[in-house]
């Protein structure tokens, strides 16, 4: 039995629906992954399942608790760390941590043991006692993470956790966040549209866009499904049809000015391909990505808009949302 | 047990961000003493009610409106909290709403009873230096006014939660201090005797909850001078307390459902 399953779960705003009838099911354990672009409908599907936002139809059953019926026994089982900043400013680091855990009822033993853990791992162990207010943004966000994870919930949602960390920080919040998952046996429900995390972390994922799920499954199996490694080159002059007959080429799409190439082992069809392609400025091969999934699947590339959002650019989205 | 705890942990959450705030406390020193010796002293050379003079006579209607700005504004200030979404974390975590509200009530509650607390320390030294004859400080009458003071605070607040938890942004602060917390103010006797109101303005003075409070912590500091009279009958502190109790049960219950309702 899936200890999360969304059933039909919908939410339509004024003009347009941010989650579309979505039917999701995932298991105890796992790491799995929403990804998309901003504005795809990740954020409003962790808010409803996290008992915060009240869906337009549909419901989801969590822990074996219905998230429109039983708000409060769902809210006993998960965590969650949130994509805007949510400390109290006057209080220092620690303080807010400490709040965290009465809200949560930890025992104060144990409590003081996870902040001292938890404020390690974020590397905030020395500014401790200052106020949240003199903490920089990437200070923030990682006193946000730590307070998520403090209490080790058995479901932990993560909104775009590393978002504007620097890559040190964000490879040790994986490991910490993989450790959780195998040793606690804890089910981790991620979203973020940085595909290099999604990629590294995620057990299953599902790639999202305009509210509907695009394409499900594990992100080593959906690179497979595009159907082995892709060349893309620059020819002088381009005879698409002699590239045609070649029959172990799968695919054949122009990208940004240049073609693409799907096809199983490229390297050992490599010469025969630039045989028929004549003369070209520029060839690479490489593995697929999950941007190549995702632009396999909708059409178009994933990074549009503002990946690397800024702060003030996400807290401008996150205040249009609400 | 864990509901206690996160009471504890709201209640922890707003006293120290209320003594942090020194703005805060500041001006709830400064204001009361503004009225006091301003209006009191302008407005004292020339009227005086009840056989004592006009400072002494506003001293409760400036405790109450102590208690009536701090309160309304503190609930109202969970608009704030949700921008800037703490109230996020509060309302995710595993609490009955009904705890956050009691943890914000006791919150807002201590805020406020700390500058009452203040103010009293205030109207013994101007009792001493001869500013304020005729208020009776004693440990009892201070007491029994604390206690009117935190029943009024606890219906006060509730009020400004409820508006708080249905408004989306802080645009409406000036509404609430025009169309709610001056009229209770000024609509409370506070500033003048309600006997012998013009018949227009009585209705409003005696539905205000604010009234009761001021005439019963008035009754105790002062004395029986200009009580509240409805018919023939007048008002003893016992009934006025009832009366604050009954407003703050009331509000609590309004409250507590609005909680429950509210949308981020």
């Amino acid at each position: 039995m899936p200890i999360i399953e969304t059933k039909k779960l919908t939410k339509k705003f004024e003009k347009m629906i941010a989650v579309d009838t979505l039917n999701l099911q995932i298991n105890e354990g796992e790491i799995f992954g929403l990804l998309g672009p901003n504005g795809a409908g990740k954020t409003t599907t962790l808010l409803m399942l996290v008992t915060l936002k009240p869906p337009t139809s549909g419901t989801a059953i969590i822990n074996g608790f219905d998230i429109i019926k039983q708000p409060d026994k769902v809210r006993k089982s998960i965590g969650i760390v949130f994509q805007d900043p949510s400390s109290d400013e006057i209080l220092t680091g620690y303080e807010n941590l400490k709040l965290h855990g009465w809200l949560y009822d930890m025992p104060s033993d144990l409590r003081e043991e996870r902040i001292k853990e938890v404020l390690d791992l974020v590397e905030l162990t020395d500014r401790k006692d200052d106020r949240v207010k003199k903490y920089s943004g990437g200070m923030r966000r990682r006193l946000e993470l730590a307070r998520g994870l403090m209490h080790h919930p058995k479901i932990l949602f993560l909104d775009e956790p590393t978002l504007g960390l620097d890559p040190q920080s964000r490879e040790h919040i994986w490991k910490y966040i993989e450790r959780l998952a195998k040793e606690k046996n804890m089910t981790i429900i991620i979203t973020t549209h940085y595909m290099e995390e999604a990629d590294k972390l995620c057990d299953r994922l599902a790639i999202i866009d305009k509210g509907r799920i695009v394409v499900l499954g594990a992100p080593k199996q959906l690179k497979k499904d595009l159907g082995g490694d892709i060349i893309r080159l620059k020819a002088i002059a381009l005879d698409v049809d002699a590239l045609k007959k070649l029959s172990y080429i799968k695919d054949i799409s122009s990208c940004e000015g240049e073609v693409c190439l799907t096809l199983e082992d490229a390297s050992s069809h490599l010469q025969e391909i630039l045989n028929v392609v004549g003369k070209i400025e520029s060839v690479e091969i490489r593995s697929p990505t999950l941007d190549d999934v995702f632009l396999h699947y909708t059409g178009r590339a994933m990074r549009e808009g503002t990946p690397e959002g800024s702060w003030a650019e996400k807290m401008m989205h996150a205040s249009e949302k609400t | 047990m864990s509901e206690l705890k996160g009471i504890y942990a709201l209640w922890y959450r707003e006293t120290k961000v209320f003594l942090r705030e020194r703005s805060r406390v500041i001006s709830s020193i400064i204001n009361p003493l503004l009225w006091l010796l301003i209006i009191g002293g302008g407005l004292g050379s020339a009227v005086s009610f009840g056989g004592v003079n006009y400072q002494t006579f506003i001293y409760p209607g400036v405790l109450i409106q102590t208690a009536l700005f701090s309160s309304v504004f503190f609930g109202v200030y969970i608009v704030w909290d949700k921008k800037v979404d703490f109230m996020k974390e509060v309302l995710v975590a595993p609490m009955r709403r009904t705890s956050i509200f009691v943890g914000k009530i006791l919150g807002g509650s201590t805020d406020t009873l700390l500058q009452i607390l203040i103010l009293f320390a205030i109207g013994f030294i101007f009792t001493f230096v001869g500013i304020m004859p005729g208020l009776h400080l004693t440990v009892s009458s201070i007491a029994i006014s604390l206690a009117f003071l935190l029943m009024t605070t606890i219906g006060l607040v509730s009020i400004g939660l409820i508006l708080g938890s249905q408004m989306e942004s802080p645009e409406g602060f000036q509404l609430i201090i025009s169309f709610l917390v001056f009229p209770l103010f000024f609509l409370s006797g506070s500033l003048f005797p309600i006997t012998n109101l013009p018949n227009w303005l009585a209705p409003f003075i005696f539905m205000n909850p604010v009234t009761y409070a001021v005439d019963g912590i008035r009754t105790i500091l002062i004395g029986e001078q200009e009580k509240v009279i409805i018919g023939a009958i007048q008002l003893s502190p016992m009934l006025d307390f009832m009366i604050v109790t009954l407003f703050s049960i009331i509000m609590i219950g309004i409250g507590t459902y609005a909680f429950k309702k509210m949308k981020l």
